[in-house]
């Protein structure tokens, strides 16, 4: 064994090796600290909402139906499951099945935004903005649109995201490891919209 | 001549063994999950009770999508201690300010003039 190795099983990873940090690739280790990062915006906007629910005296409720946000949860699970099949696929060398699936995911979250959008646009025909709710206190729909708001541009970043690298994976700019941690990204925004129904639409059901 | 370690990402990924049916499974796990949170919603009991039912469904949820989905469980299990104790202790630490939420809502404890007393 060199002198080399001696040194390099002395200190633990991570430290004075250069080794990964808990053998974790260095970019898979980038997006778990965005993740993290991000849990903690989108936790702090929740515990926010719910300090504001908490402190109103009345609360509007103005969601009437659960069809439109049972379609968008079926959605993004269900492209959280096939974001797993092209990861899956590029592991073995499949490039177009790796690329069909990550195209499948994405326009699963196109779907999703446009659903988005459309229920954004039925709320504001009835007077809603981020600033005015003809139905009661103004901070719910502040709350709401920064919410879900916020929630919809990680669904577009993550949609661009996967066409992007689903394309330059395919042309062989990118690895598997990518697609990878693409997936990562997006089973987070999937993470979180599981937090969101629950508070923002189902606990105010009309 | 000792090659130098990769620490560009190009290191061999982890290696993971799951199949198919398992991810379908888990799926059809979160599908269950996701579909009592709706049934919660329509079931007469107060806000408070459905928040709490909601809210551990959700986290059952998210454990889910972070072990199997993400695959942190078949990462190393310092990495995994490492995102749980972290993540939780700051989303833990986030809960301080209920009791201003409370303050929103009642008023500072202890500031109102108990009746009788003449203050001064």
């Amino acid at each position: 064994m060199s002198q080399a190795h001696v040194i390099v099983h002395e200190h633990p990873p991570g430290m004075t090796t250069g080794l990964p940090p808990f053998s974790v690739a260095a970019k898979k280790m980038a997006i778990w600290l965005f993740i993290i990062a991000d849990a903690a915006t989108f936790a702090a906007c929740l515990v926010v909402y719910g300090f504001l629910r908490n402190g109103s005296a009345s609360w509007p409720r103005p969601f009437h139906s659960i069809v439109n946000v049972a379609i968008m949860t079926f959605i993004l699970l269900t492209s959280s499951l096939t974001m797993l099949f092209g990861v899956r696929a590029a592991k073995v060398g499949d490039k177009a099945g790796a690329l069909r699936w990550t195209m499948i995911t994405a326009a699963g979250g196109v779907v999703f935004a446009l659903l988005h959008i459309r229920e954004w646009m039925g709320l504001i025909g009835e007077g809603m903005t981020l600033f005015h709710n003809p139905g009661g206190n103004p901070l719910f729909g502040a709350s709401f649109f920064s919410i879900t708001g916020l929630h919809l541009l990680h669904v577009t970043g993550g949609v661009v995201a996967l066409v992007a690298v689903g394309l330059r994976y395919k042309n062989g700019r990118y690895n598997a490891d990518d697609l990878e941690v693409t997936g990562l990204y997006w089973h987070f925004v999937d993470l979180v919209w599981m937090f969101v129904v629950p508070f923002v639409y189902l606990l105010n059901l009309a | 001549m000792v090659d130098a370690p990769d620490v560009h990402g190009t290191e061999p990924a982890a290696r993971y063994s799951d199949t198919i049916g398992k991810y379908v499974g888990v799926y059809v796990c979160l599908l269950i999950l996701a579909a009592l949170q709706f049934v919660i919603a329509f079931m007469g009991m107060d806000t408070t009770a459905k928040f709490a039912r909601m809210f551990f469904i959700a986290v059952a949820e998210a454990g889910l999508a972070l072990l199997f989905f993400m695959h942190l469980w078949a990462e190393k299990r310092g990495f995994l201690l490492f995102v749980v104790v972290f993540t939780g202790f700051v989303l833990l630490a986030m809960q301080y300010g209920w009791t201003d939420s409370d303050r929103m809502e009642v008023g500072a404890p202890y500031t109102q003039p108990k009746q009788g007393v003449v203050s001064q």
